[in-house]
């Protein structure tokens, strides 16, 4: 299984990271930004997409409507983590077609439990 | 027939009826003797079958008792057994969530650690503050002061949300966020609700950033997430992991500034002196 994280805090990926790698047999693969994140997605292929949305050069939105724009990628499970809790955000996140929004500070227990259950192993 | 003869007869046939009564007689005493002694015998009869299936039936019974009686305390054991694992069951859910809270705690300890002394670069340290800051404790507004230990004065060197230039310069002493660092107490707010406009003179939180008892600046924050309603016990650990942790992390990187602008002073003037 091949996860890859879009943050562009190198704390916040780590911690994702780390919370992730509890899942046996995950492979974490990192991008700074939306560009990065794009550039990974079109070389490799993710069971789960993780991202920020407040990221430098390309943000999260903009990153989630191109990956549901890519035939490949219509249906990998994208995670939204923002410190944005509006819900206008979040309904636009969803609308977008991001499978679940979470709000920062993160709680490690339900980001692992969603990040399994988009990989279908809960 | 002579008359005689008729006589004889006549005593003949009535010794032979009396005779005959005589019998009957026997026979009916004989018949009554035999039906009291067959209602001797059915009575005994049912009488020992009575005390026969009773004491069976009471062996039966007593035995039967005996395993329900073990059955019930069974049971009851079994009852026990089951509440004493289910009592268990829960003991160990609650512990499971206080590991998976102790988890989260350590995960983000450790990576707030990990982070605060990846790098000498003192610009990047205040980074990595800010970072922590926001996304581990949730702070929408907040400013990092540094102590100036020759005027005493206490100067924001970098913020979030809002522009750290414009932050007042604080006295040592002076308000909440100059008691706090002169005191090195950690000093929450009653209430973590703010307005629209944060006062950045009455801030919700101020982390004095402490090496040992030595005070060399605080973590300022006036306004949180909107979904952070409270600080929970990881925050708390946070702020205790912040005040020691970012002090060393910016006493190691300005001593580390410090010696490469001496280094390259030093370095310059061993060239100047052996005209290099």
């Amino acid at each position: 299984m091949k996860v890859l994280i879009v943050e562009d805090s190198p704390t916040m990926r780590q911690l994702i990271g780390f919370t992730l790698k509890r899942i046996r047999g995950i492979e974490i693969v990192e991008a700074n930004d939306g560009v990065d994140g794009l550039k990974k997605i079109s070389a490799d292929k993710f069971d789960l997409i993780l991202t920020d949305i407040n990221m430098p050069i390309m943000d999260g939105i903009k990153l989630v409507s191109l990956i549901r724009q890519d035939p490949n990628n219509k249906e990998v499970p994208i995670v939204v983590i923002t410190t944005e809790g509006g819900q206008e955000d979040k309904d636009r996140a969803m609308a977008l077609g991001a499978n679940s929004y979470i709000t920062k500070p993160i709680h490690s227990v339900s980001l692992l439990d969603t990040a399994k259950k988009l990989l279908k192993l809960a | 027939m002579t008359e005689n003869d008729e006589q004889n007869r006549g005593e003949e046939i009535l010794n032979i009826l009396q005779k005959g009564t005589e019998f009957t007689n026997e026979i009916l005493k004989e018949n009554e003797r035999l039906r009291f002694r067959v209602a001797q015998l059915e009575e005994a009869n049912s009488a020992f079958a009575e005390t026969t299936d009773d004491e069976a039936l009471k062996a039966e019974f007593s035995k039967l008792r005996e395993k329900l009686d073990l059955l019930a305390d069974e049971k009851s054991k079994l009852l026990d057994k089951y509440n004493a694992v289910e009592e268990e069951n829960k003991d160990f859910v609650n512990r499971y969530i206080e590991i998976e809270n102790e988890n989260n705690v350590l995960a983000n300890l450790y990576v707030s650690s990990y982070q605060l002394h990846s790098t000498l670069d003192f610009e990047e340290v205040l980074r990595v503050i800010l970072e922590i800051v926001i996304n581990l404790v949730g702070a929408e507004e907040f400013s990092i002061y540094l102590l100036d230990e020759k005027t005493h004065k206490l100067t924001a060197v970098a913020a979030e949300g809002l522009d750290e230039t414009t932050l007042p310069v604080i006295d040592i002493g002076e308000g909440v966020i100059g008691g706090s660092v002169k005191d090195g107490d950690n000093y929450f707010a009653q209430s973590l609700v703010v307005g629209e406009t944060a006062n950045y003179l009455s801030p919700l939180v101020s982390i004095p950033m402490k090496i040992k008892e030595r005070v060399i600046g605080t973590i300022v924050i006036y306004k949180l997430l909107q979904q952070k309603e409270e600080f929970t016990n990881l925050d708390h650990e946070l702020f205790t992991l912040l005040a020691g942790h970012t002090a060393t992390a910016i006493f190691s990187s300005k001593l580390y500034s410090e010696s490469e602008r001496k280094l390259s002073t030093m370095q310059g003037f061993i060239n100047l002196m052996t005209n290099k």
